[in-house]
């Protein structure tokens, strides 16, 4: 099965390729994004703090991405929580219903959601940027709970009880503990999903852009380019390191439940 | 909603406190989920059989909107063009796709898959406009491809048919959405317990009709999901056909967007929303029943 | 005496499935109570019900004369070893033991010191510092002891606890089990589908089918006279031979292949009458009648029909005229004694006394 490493091989290096040109032309050292390299520059870093647009949508979208991540995160728990814990009327149903938005084109979350702002004479801003992020972060989220959640062992909670702690000190001195790593690793995914989220900011976001809406009004301008590439690479670097940190988190989670690992995120 | 749903064949006094536990948890997304999707998509339904009167909507229903998008040759060129790309996409990606979930499933050691898979998704995760961009960059005139060729001087004049069409919204899109086929195909594979395949080597098949008899058809579940989860978001991309695809590479979304942000035709951009979501469940639908067979012993 | 756990009437409902039926039962301060049956027959239901995580949907429970209605488990005098052991993994050997023990007055240091007598106890001393999930099945079924046993419930309630333990591990915590219960005066009930080991442990077993109660008593009336075939035929091996009931007075009955025979008031059920019935016989209280060996009263003719050879024991298959179904019947292997072939022909002897005689 030499073939079939060597074709997957490949493979991951299509993945990265694009990825790979961000910090090679980030530092190279012309306008024009082409062979060959010119020189090596950091010029196009140091241009960044200096752009005030930039600074505020970036400000912008740390703001959302931090509101969306924590409410995602909590509806993700209550929604996790009730499929692995209880069973009820409809359950399938409900929760496919609340997956939707995972297949869903962001476009049409995006106007749909848009019409309804407007007819209520609801004024665009961070906030009904939060709103859609909030609807499609969220079944990321039960996706990632879902499993910590299932792998809870309801005896364990019972135990508790039986030794004496109420419903509520068992969820804090025994859930919560075994679930933290899950619930860490759903608040960063849905921050990156967040930051990262261009259709429903372009469309929701009024007159306050976040970063990607920014990005996209820089992509018409030539000149601008190298600073979108020096751009890029810091974005793509910190999601990397934000999705090594929560792919670590989930690693720990499963480690301490004594569970073998079975596969990544979704 | 919520109290409707309870109501429905099953009295409140029946529910035992679990059940009511339950709903009561899953309440809250689910309320979410109702607000923020059903009741807009209800009223992106409602308006679609409005019509643009100026500044407001002349709310008198009619089908004008829907006539219109049948009949135009733009919308219609539109539309097909969206399923055209949206069903090259999805062949291409879980074509490419499936050797890599095959692989890791059945050559990789047990310890080793989740970094491959994670290896996988890492780029998915990652701006996916910058992504899109680079796309662009390497695509381009004067892009990588390009001058990388032309530097190394297999090619004179730079290659015109990788930008600005539809090619290009096909590589595009099939690289973006590559880990979204690879992840529903490794779980169908991993799940395959290893000893039917032995058994079918038993009973006199080789590793290839192995694989086309056993192997493939207990994978279907997951090739199939993947075909859904490719081709539903694809189909109404925005970001690629504008970035990459010029004017003969746009996509349905693309209008949606034109109609409600520029042109200021919400009811036209609702009408084509909804003509588009119509279409992608037709198709779903359409392979899922196909699909039957490979799909009844699965859960 | 009144009874430690008094249940009257307890009925449980899961929508239209009837878990547990008219259950009444008194288990006595002290006692090795086991609730024993096949999965389903609602045996964990009623431990749960004890326990405080199922309500019974009517009848009555007492735990030391106080009513346990509307009584969360976590106010109630009992604790519970898992089936799974529910150790928390996140928690170490020591954490685990004295989890139950946050709320209590106990100073810093008499918290510690009552970790390491349960440790102690079931011989994990130095064990606290681990953690708990880098222990074998065998320790945590201990370290699950410890911690329900620091509390010192009126009751401990064990849901299979020795179920994923391989044979000899099995074996072993048996007999422990037996001795911590000895030793700590605690009233444990076990729940278990394992009829030895029910046999083995208990002062009392109750059987249960279909989640009603289908015998209480101790081991040995247990083996020796159940009530009903179906508890007959779940606890150890039972022949099972078609009889008439002659005679109800005296209790004169032909049995198909064994004849003629009268059996005493106490291997019958009350109230026998004239008509078809059926009795019951264990392997081990009928013998293949070697040459030179004493018969045990009753014989018969017979034929080897099918052989399995256990190495302390021969289990034989034989047909006995008039009998439609093989009759099973074991053999120690002492010296001198021939393995018999299929085919041959010999005669089995019986007491009449070892006859349960059961009502069709």
């Amino acid at each position: 099965m030499k073939s079939l490493r060597s074709y997957a091989i490949l493979y991951l290096i299509f993945l990265y390729a694009p990825i790979a040109l961000l910090p090679i032309f980030a530092f190279n050292d012309a306008t024009i994004i082409a062979f060959p390299l010119s020189g090596f520059t950091t010029q196009w870093f140091t241009e960044l703090p200096q752009i005030p647009a930039l600074i505020d949508s970036v400000k912008n979208s740390l703001y959302i991405a931090v509101i969306t991540s924590i409410l995602s995160t909590l509806l993700g728990i209550c929604a996790a929580r009730a499929a692995a814990k209880y069973s009820f009327r409809f359950k399938r149903p409900i929760m496919g219903f609340i997956m939707v938005p995972l297949v869903l084109p962001e476009i049409i979350v995006a106007v749909s959601l848009l019409v309804i702002l407007l007819q209520l004479g609801l004024s665009l801003g961070a906030w009904t940027v939060i709103m859609g992020h909030v609807l499609i972060c969220t079944p990321f989220c039960i996706a990632i709970l879902n499993s910590a959640f299932q792998n809870l062992d309801s005896a364990m909670e019972e135990a508790a009880i039986d030794l004496g702690e109420t419903p509520w000190s068992t969820f804090r001195l025994v859930t919560l503990p075994l679930v933290s790593p899950a619930i860490i690793s759903a608040l960063l995914i849905s921050f990156t999903i967040s930051l990262d989220e261009f259709i429903i900011a372009f469309f929701l976001t009024g007159t306050e852009p976040t970063l990607p809406v920014y990005l996209w009004s820089q992509l018409r301008f030539p000149a601008r380019i190298p600073v979108v590439m020096a751009l890029g690479t810091i974005l793509v670097a910190g999601s990397i390191l934000l999705l090594i940190l929560a792919e670590m988190m989930r690693r720990r989670g499963l480690r301490r439940a004594g569970l073998q690992d079975k596969g990544g995120f979704l | 909603m919520l109290v409707q749903l309870v109501g429905m064949g099953a009295p409140l006094a029946i529910l035992n406190t679990e059940s009511k536990k339950g709903l009561a948890l899953v309440g809250a997304p689910l309320g979410y989920v109702v607000l923020m999707l059903a009741v807009p998509l209800a009223a992106i339904l409602l308006i679609s059989f409005w019509t643009q009167d100026f500044q407001t909507f002349d709310t008198t229903p009619t089908l004008n909107n829907y006539r219109e998008a049948v009949t135009d040759p733009l919308y219609r060129e539109l539309l097909f063009r969206s399923i055209r790309i949206a069903g090259l996409v999805t062949l291409v990606t879980v074509l490419l796709a499936f050797p890599v979930a095959y692989f890791i499933s059945f050559h990789v050691a047990p310890e080793r898959k989740s970094l491959w898979l994670f290896l996988i998704t890492i780029p998915f995760w990652t701006s996916y406009l910058i992504r899109v961009f680079l796309w662009k960059v390497i695509l381009g005139f004067n892009g990588v491809i390009n001058s990388g060729l032309q530097t190394v001087g297999i090619i004179d004049e730079p290659l015109t048919f990788i930008l600005y069409n539809a090619n290009a919204v096909v590589i595009t899109l099939a690289h973006a959405f590559a880990p979204f086929a690879i992840l529903p195909i490794f779980v169908a594979l991993e799940k395959i317990d290893r000893s039917l395949l032995e058994a079918s080597q038993d009973l006199g098949e080789n590793r290839v009709s192995t694989f086309f008899r056993v192997t493939l058809p207990l994978a279907m579940p997951g090739v199939v999901a993947a075909v859904l989860i490719v081709f539903i978001p694809t189909i109404g991309d925005y970001v690629t056909p504008r970035l990459v695809g010029g004017p003969d590479g746009l996509m349905i979304a693309n209008m949606i967007q034109v109609q409600f942000l520029r042109l200021n035709n919400a009811p036209m951009g609702a009408t084509l929303a909804v003509i588009a979501m119509l279409s992608v469940s037709l198709i779903a639908l359409l392979f899922v029943a196909l699909n039957r067979r490979f799909l009844r012993g699965s859960r | 005496m009144t009874a430690l756990i008094d249940l009257k009437n307890v009925n449980k409902y899961y929508d239209d499935y009837h878990a547990l039926r008219d259950v009444n039962l008194e288990i006595a301060q002290g006692e090795f109570f086991s609730l024993l049956g096949p999965s389903g027959c609602g045996k964990t239901t009623l431990l749960r019900t004890i326990a405080g995580f199922e309500a019974p949907s009517d009848g009555s429970l007492h735990i030391a004369g106080a009513n346990m209605n509307g009584v969360p488990a976590n106010a109630r005098p009992t604790n519970m070893v898992f089936q799974s052991y529910a150790i928390f993994p996140h928690l170490s050997v020591a954490e685990n033991v004295g989890f139950g023990l946050r709320k209590s007055q106990l100073s810093k240091s008499d918290k510690i010191k009552s970790v390491e007598e349960a440790l102690d106890m079931v011989g994990l001393n130095g064990f606290g510092g681990r953690a708990a999930h880098a222990l074998s099945g065998g320790q945590r079924q201990r370290v699950a002891l410890a911690r329900a046993l620091i509390l010192k419930p009126k009751v401990l309630l064990l849901d299979e606890p020795l179920s994923a333990l391989d044979k000899k591990l099995r074996e072993q915590m048996q007999s422990e089990l037996r001795r911590l219960q000895r030793q700590v005066g605690i009233t444990f009930i076990l729940v278990t589908h394992d009829q030895e080991e029910a046999l083995i442990m208990s002062d009392r077993v109750a059987v249960m089918f279909d989640g009603a109660i289908a015998q209480l008593a101790d081991p040995q009336t247990l083996y020796k006279r159940p009530r009903t075939r179906k508890v007959g035929d779940f606890i150890g091996v039972m022949n099972f031979l078609p009889a008439h009931v002659t005679d109800p007075n005296k209790i004169t009955l032909d049995v198909a292949g064994l004849g003629t025979v009268t059996i005493a008031p106490e291997q019958a059920p009350s109230g026998t009458s004239s008509g078809a019935a059926e009795i019951g016989i264990r392997p081990e209280m009928m013998s293949i009648l070697f040459e030179g060996e004493p018969d045990r009263g009753e014989i018969a003719e017979a034929t080897i029909q099918d052989r399995a050879y256990y190495g302390d024991m021969t289990y034989y298959d034989v047909h006995l005229k008039n009998v439609p179904e093989p009759v099973t019947i074991s053999m120690k292997n002492i010296i001198g004694r021939p393995v018999l072939e299929v085919g041959e022909t010999t005669r089995v002897s019986w007491d009449a006394r070892s006859l349960v005689l059961f009502a069709s």
